[in-house]
């Protein structure tokens, strides 16, 4: 042990890594309120523009310098771990380097106008959106796509309510159920239910893909659609794809493609080619976009024609006449269903996506994926716990076994990298589901490779008291959600 | 090989030989072996996206967005441009906070952790509610989050969700969206003079609304005079009271707790972001009574091993990825770095700033209506009452040829009738108003 406590075991063969801990008055950096608290009085105030009967009382929050202010915001990102700082292998989430250079492009003063602006007057932002729609079409084998859903489970929302509009304008609003598989993300779930409908949970096969026979079963003249994702959240490809599609279409239904995990088939395989009528694309993941400790993603949809006239209003074309230049124009499509964000979504993250895309190109974007499913697969190798379910791609699910998949993870954090996902999918026993990206070196990858090692000779006693490395020690999480303390508010009487 | 000279991506730092040791690790002769897609649904064709150089991609979009006309924008409608505080910008862009992920691992999270804890204390603070989330994507889609948990803690049954006639298109739009899966149904209740008209409401209002929305400032920018009564009214008939509203606004303006508010909503970017193409960050506060009702993500405060207070993502038994389609909202990445960004501009304002802020878009928006009004051909406010940045203002002129000349001249305003023009102060010089009241008189007559 080290003097301020910290255990030197996981230095051996790896790189040293001690997070930021500051300390003062006994809490790791104080809250800004425990800083300054100022009281601001304004029912009694003659400056009031507002009599006091339209004004509250009084508003109370930190009152800082700048400088004390940068210190305090500095210090809190220092207790972070991004993906700057090193490996995310964070199955199903796919962390990978963001680019420096779309941030600039984003912060670009005639990236920001105004929503309401006048088409004549936005013709740079309508061209760019009306590109980005162009190359999303081309990545996924769609004929129309919509930019406005501002997160993955957004556009997964916009799946499944232009798949209920299509239904009902057909005359089959009788469909009523939404078919997903066990292992699926819960947005999928959580978004079916959202929108109205039945889940109809479908088991895996003994080889982790869909069951096609429990595929029979499920099918039926209820069926709305069949969400999926392909690979699946255990990296594998549905093989029987094609007579997948088969089977939802012959019932009625639309095969839903649920974008998460499009990094790994990038060049090789497009979800409209596979029979896919729709799908989102999380170009957080899939494009190297910033996840911004939690957004803003964003989540566009791409539809086959026969869907195009539900998208949701507006969408970008380009305007008729024979002006020298090209001009684009907004429109509502004939049937759609409306908004899903007050305006047009995550604007500033299709810039990033934009740039990203037409930096990297056609090689650019299959070589992405090469290496991301070389690199899966070379830290599969490498590592001690078994891994049942294979050939995977760009993702692995491997099970600690008689570990804890959650003490393992914390452990981890240890060595200076972030663990996988861990404890899901529920069909691999103590899971950790790894996804390093194509953007980690060999060299990462071996250090990666020892971390989980490690970790994997180690007893239960040095993984419960995990970590401790890091700023803070192993949390009490269920204390946090048995006395909620959800604000400063809340902590004033202790 | 690394980095340009690379061909393909220059973001996967392999090197040829390393990628041999790989392969032969794996076993593979090629990189392609790796993939296991069955020949029918391979894809052999191009996408035809050339790749560029970073110089390159940078003129492109440059080139792109240069097709955008310099305006002075005195629009407003629910999205604000403020000046942001260099501060805000430098800090939030450092790369910890842009490139980290949702908080699953909290003890190498803490400053991202706390940093949302902050941002819930803003808006507890700002609204006198007990709680808040950590954010949703925008006012629309909180509007929609909010009528789904009126749904679900409303004791007795109904189906009415009562919406001002002056709502935003896009706001009642999401909303109707979200609720298309349940039975509810959005209505229009009648406003007067951008404010909501008490007695009208008074007959709209019966048992079976579920839900009661008003917005202070409405979209005119008039600020509401009967937050109270309009809350008694929702009270008396058991339906949730929901009021819009945003930091700025609810810094000055009447506490949502002090008016019988259950939810509060709207958009928290108008601090923090710029006029960002409507890019957002929804606000969601409520009662602590419908704690476990709550969408979206909550960071709470705990105590680690060695006693420390530390935080945490909490009570996501709640969410989608533990409860699935029983979750209270199928929302997962929300708008956390944005909320990072508002969080900074508060802290840079501090409460003094803020309510300065706040009683700067009183005092200007009035000053540049009594301006307007002063014009020939102009009346403005048209609304009765108080303004906060914004108000509609009448012109004898059809408005659309107005706004389009004001456009040539480099300043955009809303059109929102036949004869009436929308006219925002915020994030808007002094210098510049004069500018636009020059050209206003030009054009107007």
């Amino acid at each position: 042990m080290t003097d301020d406590g910290r255990d030197e075991s996981a230095d051996a063969g790896q790189v040293r890594y001690d997070q930021a801990r500051y300390v003062e008055n006994g809490q790791y950096e104080p809250l800004l309120a425990e800083k300054d608290l100022t009281r601001v009085e304004i029912g009694d105030d003659d400056d009031s523009p507002l009599p006091d009967d339209l004004t509250r009382d009084s508003l109370e929050l930190p009152e800082l310098s700048e400088p004390e202010l940068a210190r305090h915001y500095t210090r809190l990102s220092q207790m972070i771990y991004g993906i700057d700082s090193g490996p995310y292998p964070l199955g199903s989430c796919t962390m990978k380097y963001n680019p420096k250079f779309t941030e600039d492009v984003a912060a670009l003063p005639s990236a920001a106008v105004h929503p309401d602006r006048s088409e004549r007057s936005t013709q740079g932002t309508l061209e760019l959106m009306y590109r980005l729609q162009d190359y999303l079409g081309r990545i996924g084998g769609m004929d129309a796509v919509t930019l406005q859903p501002p997160a993955g489970a957004a556009g997964e929302f916009v799946g499944i309510r232009v798949a209920a509009a299509y239904h009902e304008h057909n005359g089959e609003g009788h469909r009523d159920e939404v078919i997903i598989p066990e292992s699926a993300h819960g947005t999928n779930f959580a978004t079916a239910a959202l929108g109205g409908y039945d889940v109809v949970s479908l088991p895996s096969d003994d080889e982790g893909r869909v069951d096609l026979e429990a595929l029979e079963a499920a099918l039926s003249e209820n069926t709305a659609a069949l969400m999926l994702t392909n690979p699946n959240t255990l990296g594998l490809f549905e093989r029987d794809i094609t007579e997948i599609a088969e089977m939802v279409h012959d019932v009625g239904g639309l095969l839903y493609y649920d974008g998460a995990n499009l990094n790994a088939l990038l060049g090789r395989a497009r979800p409209g080619d596979m029979g896919f009528d729709v799908m989102h694309y999380n170009v957080h993941k899939t494009f190297a976009t910033p996840h911004g400790g939690g957004g803003p993603g964003a989540g566009p949809v791409g539809v086959v024609s026969e869907l195009a006239p539900f998208l949701p209003s507006p969408r970008v074309r380009e305007s008729e006449g024979g002006a020298s230049e090209p001009t684009y124009e907004l429109f509502d499509p004939d049937h759609t269903i409306g908004k899903v964000h007050g305006f047009q979504g995550n604007w500033l993250v299709l810039v990033k996506t934009f740039a990203y895309i037409a930096r990297l190109g056609d090689a650019g974007l299959a070589d992405a994926s090469a290496k991301a499913v070389l690199n899966a697969n070379y830290l599969a190798s490498q590592i001690e716990y078994d891994v049942p379910y294979e050939p995977f791609h760009h993702e692995f699910v491997a099970s600690a076994g008689e570990q804890d998949a959650a003490d393992v993870a914390k452990r981890m954090l240890d060595f200076g990298v972030h663990p996988p996902t861990t404890k899901w999918p529920e069909i691999v026993p103590e899971a950790l589901m790894t996804e390093p990206t194509e953007v980690e070196s060999k060299a990462t990858l071996d250090r990666l490779a020892a971390a989980f090692n490690a970790v994997a000779d180690e007893d239960d006693d040095t993984l419960e008291t995990a970590p401790d490395r890091t700023t803070a020690r192993r949390i009490d999480q269920t204390s946090a959600a048995r006395s909620p303390r959800l604000s400063w508010h809340a902590l004033e009487d202790e | 090989m690394h980095g340009s000279d690379a061909i393909g991506s220059p973001y996967a730092p392999h090197t040829d030989e390393e990628r041999s040791k790989m392969l032969e690790a794996v076993g593979a002769e090629t990189t392609e072996d790796l993939f296991d897609i069955p020949s029918a649904v391979q894809f052999d064709g191009e996408f035809g996206i050339d790749a560029r150089s970073e110089r390159e991609t940078r003129r492109l979009v440059r080139s792109i967005l240069g097709r955008n006309d310099t305006l002075t924008e005195l629009l407003g409608r629910g999205h604000y441009g403020y000046y942001i505080p260099s501060l805000v910008d430098h800090l939030a862009d450092r790369s910890e906070f842009l490139t980290s992920y949702t908080q699953y691992q909290p003890e190498v999270s803490q400053g991202f952790l706390q940093v949302l804890f902050e941002y819930q204390s803003l808006l507890v603070e700002l609204t006198g509610l007990e709680i808040a989330n950590c954010s949703m994507y925008d006012a629309a889609t909180a509007l929609g989050e909010a009528a789904t948990l009126a749904e679900r803690v409303r004791g007795t049954s109904g189906h009415r969700v009562l919406v001002p006639d002056i709502l935003l298109e896009g706001r009642r739009s999401t909303l109707e969206n979200y609720v298309a899966g349940t039975d509810l149904v959005v209505e229009e209740y009648p406003t007067a003079a951008g404010t909501v008209d008490l007695d009208a409401l008074e007959e709209t209002v019966d048992d079976d609304v579920v839900m009661l929305y008003a917005e202070n400032p409405t979209v005119r920018g008039t600020i509401e005079e009967g937050l109270e009564a309009i809350g008694d009214l929702a009270t008396a008939h058991e339906a949730l009271y929901v009021l819009g509203s945003d930091p700025i606004a609810l810094s000055l303006l009447q506490r949502p707790a002090d008016v019988g508010a259950d939810v509060v909503v709207g958009d928290a970017s108008v601090l923090g972001l710029p006029t960002s193409y409507g890019m957002g960050l929804g606000l969601f506060a409520t009662r602590e009574d419908y704690l476990r009702q709550v969408p979206g993500r909550l960071v709470g405060a705990s105590e680690d091993a060695t006693d420390r207070r530390a935080y945490t993502l909490t009570l996501q038994t709640r969410e989608q990825h533990i409860r699935r389609e029983r979750a209270t909202s199928n929302i997962c990445t929300n708008q956390a770095w944005v909320a990072l960004r508002t969080a900074i501009h508060a802290a840079s304002l501090g409460p003094h700033g803020m309510v300065n802020l706040a009683k700067r878009g009183v005092t200007r928006a009035e000053s540049l209506a009594q301006r307007l009004d002063d014009l020939v051909g102009v009346t403005a406010p048209i609304d009765d009452g108080r303004h906060l940045r914004e108000f509609v203002a009448h012109v004898d002129q059809p408005a659309a040829p107005i706004a389009s000349d004001l456009e040539k001249r480099g300043f955009a305003v809303h059109v929102v009738g036949d004869h009436q023009l929308q006219v925002c102060v915020s994030g808007v010089s002094d210098a510049k108003i004069d500018q636009f009241v020059a050209a206003f008189r030009e054009v107007a007559r």
